[in-house]
């Protein structure tokens, strides 16, 4: 039982974080919460989808389709991310003044909702086709896996627990500082995505190059332990990436901060009456 | 439209051909009962290697490691193809993340 919690918490949490994130990046914007609660629906309709069609899905393209399948939904995740940043920073300051007295930007904050449900609805997509298909499994082997029914099913509990305390610790965060506190998490969250999606690319035979182990961290701190799992979906932490890895995140990383500040500029080239 | 299909599919073959042909180095891991047989799978050290995973179960199971970065799903009564390496000689331990009290082994690159 303990086994299937653990494997549950861990899917659930990845994606719980996530819809932390967002929770926390979208604060004070109207409409919110119907914006993530219909990406984490359409994410679990994909879910059971995708675990219902995973055998189809794996045979697809030589045998390499789960891989191109995970790199598309992270890499769309990651442009999603990187367009709800360059519009936050373009207004982001006009939100947070605007936020109690409902204006103007709340009916454009709908746009990066959208990019946000997208995201969320992708992340609870790719963990959560693992848990209904690790359900599955359970319920296939019948009365015998009733404990660890249990157990995956407190692992959800779990998880969601931990999405809750997520959200309201950057909750704690002050106002004014929210937005940069979410603002780089983001960044970080979809530049370990970015580095996650090319190595699926790489495994697919899409990528054939860089494929070396740069560093070893593994003693240090491992992907399965809570907090590696913590680090590895919050920053990208990976205990022994590739030169690949590594490329990818800082290009990500890199590409987000060029859009940021292209989108902060604009406004200052050709001002708007406030 | 029948035909465009079947032209698709042999265009998809003739440019999946030489990707096939140049994996000489193939392998194959086949899960049975939870367990994966062989427990321990030599391979070429610095190379790509191609590792077949066939489930004989009908419960899927997860194909992950760390060290080999993989992590694929290969449904029930199926079988799944993993790409792995170049890998430096030494071990590098895999296990199976729906039954991992079970279904645990080792690739060995030498
Ligand atoms: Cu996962």
């Amino acid at each position: 039982m303990l086994g299937a919690l653990v494997i549950v918490f861990r899917e659930v949490l990845e994606a719980g974080l996530i819809i932390g994130i967002v929770m926390a990046a979208t604060r004070g914007v109207e409409g919110r919460g119907r914006w993530v609660a219909i990406g984490v629906g359409a994410g679990i309709l994909g879910a059971a989808i995708v675990a219902a069609f995973a055998g189809v899905i794996a045979e697809a393209f030589e045998g390499i389709g789960q891989e191109l399948f995970n790199a598309g939904v992270l890499g769309a995740a990651v442009v999603m991310l990187m367009w709800h940043n360059a519009w936050m920073a373009r207004h982001g300051r006009e939100i947070a003044m605007e936020m109690k007295q409902i204006g103007s930007a709340v009916s454009e904050g709908a746009r990066p909702l959208t990019a946000l449900a997208v995201v969320v609805g992708l992340a609870v997509l790719r963990e959560g086709s693992e848990v209904v298909l690790f359900l599955y499994g359970i319920f296939a082997q019948g009365t015998s896996g009733l404990s660890l029914l249990t157990g995956g099913l407190l692992g959800i509990l779990a998880g969601a627990a931990f999405t809750g305390l997520t959200y309201a610790g950057l909750l704690a965060i002050p106002q004014r500082y929210i937005f940069a506190v979410t603002s780089w998490l983001i960044a970080l969250l979809a530049a370990g995505m970015a580095a996650q999606s090319a190595q699926f690319l790489y495994a697919a035979g899409v990528i054939n190059h860089l494929g070396e182990t740069v560093w070893d961290t593994s003693w240090l701190l491992t992907e399965k332990s809570l907090f590696g799992q913590l680090m590895h979906t919050l920053v990208g932490y990976v205990a022994q990436p590739t030169a690949l890895q590594v490329v990818a995140y800082v290009a990500a990383l890199a590409a987000m901060f060029v859009l940021m500040r292209i989108a902060r500029y604009r406004p200052q080239a050709r001002p708007v009456e406030a | 439209m029948r035909h465009l299909f079947a032209f698709t599919a042999l265009a998809a073959l003739l440019v999946a051909a030489p990707l096939t042909a140049k994996a000489a180095d193939e392998f194959t891991l086949t899960i049975k009962d939870h367990k994966f047989s062989p427990a321990e799978l030599k391979v070429p050290a610095n190379k790509r290697v191609t590792i077949t995973v066939i489930n004989s179960d009908p419960t899927p199971e997860e194909f992950e490691s760390e060290s080999l970065k993989v992590e694929k799903i290969i449904a029930g009564n199926a079988k799944a193809t993993v790409r792995i390496g170049p890998l430096k000689p030494g071990r590098y331990g895999f296990f199976g993340e729906f039954h991992e009290d079970t279904a645990k082994g080792v690739v060995i690159a030498e």
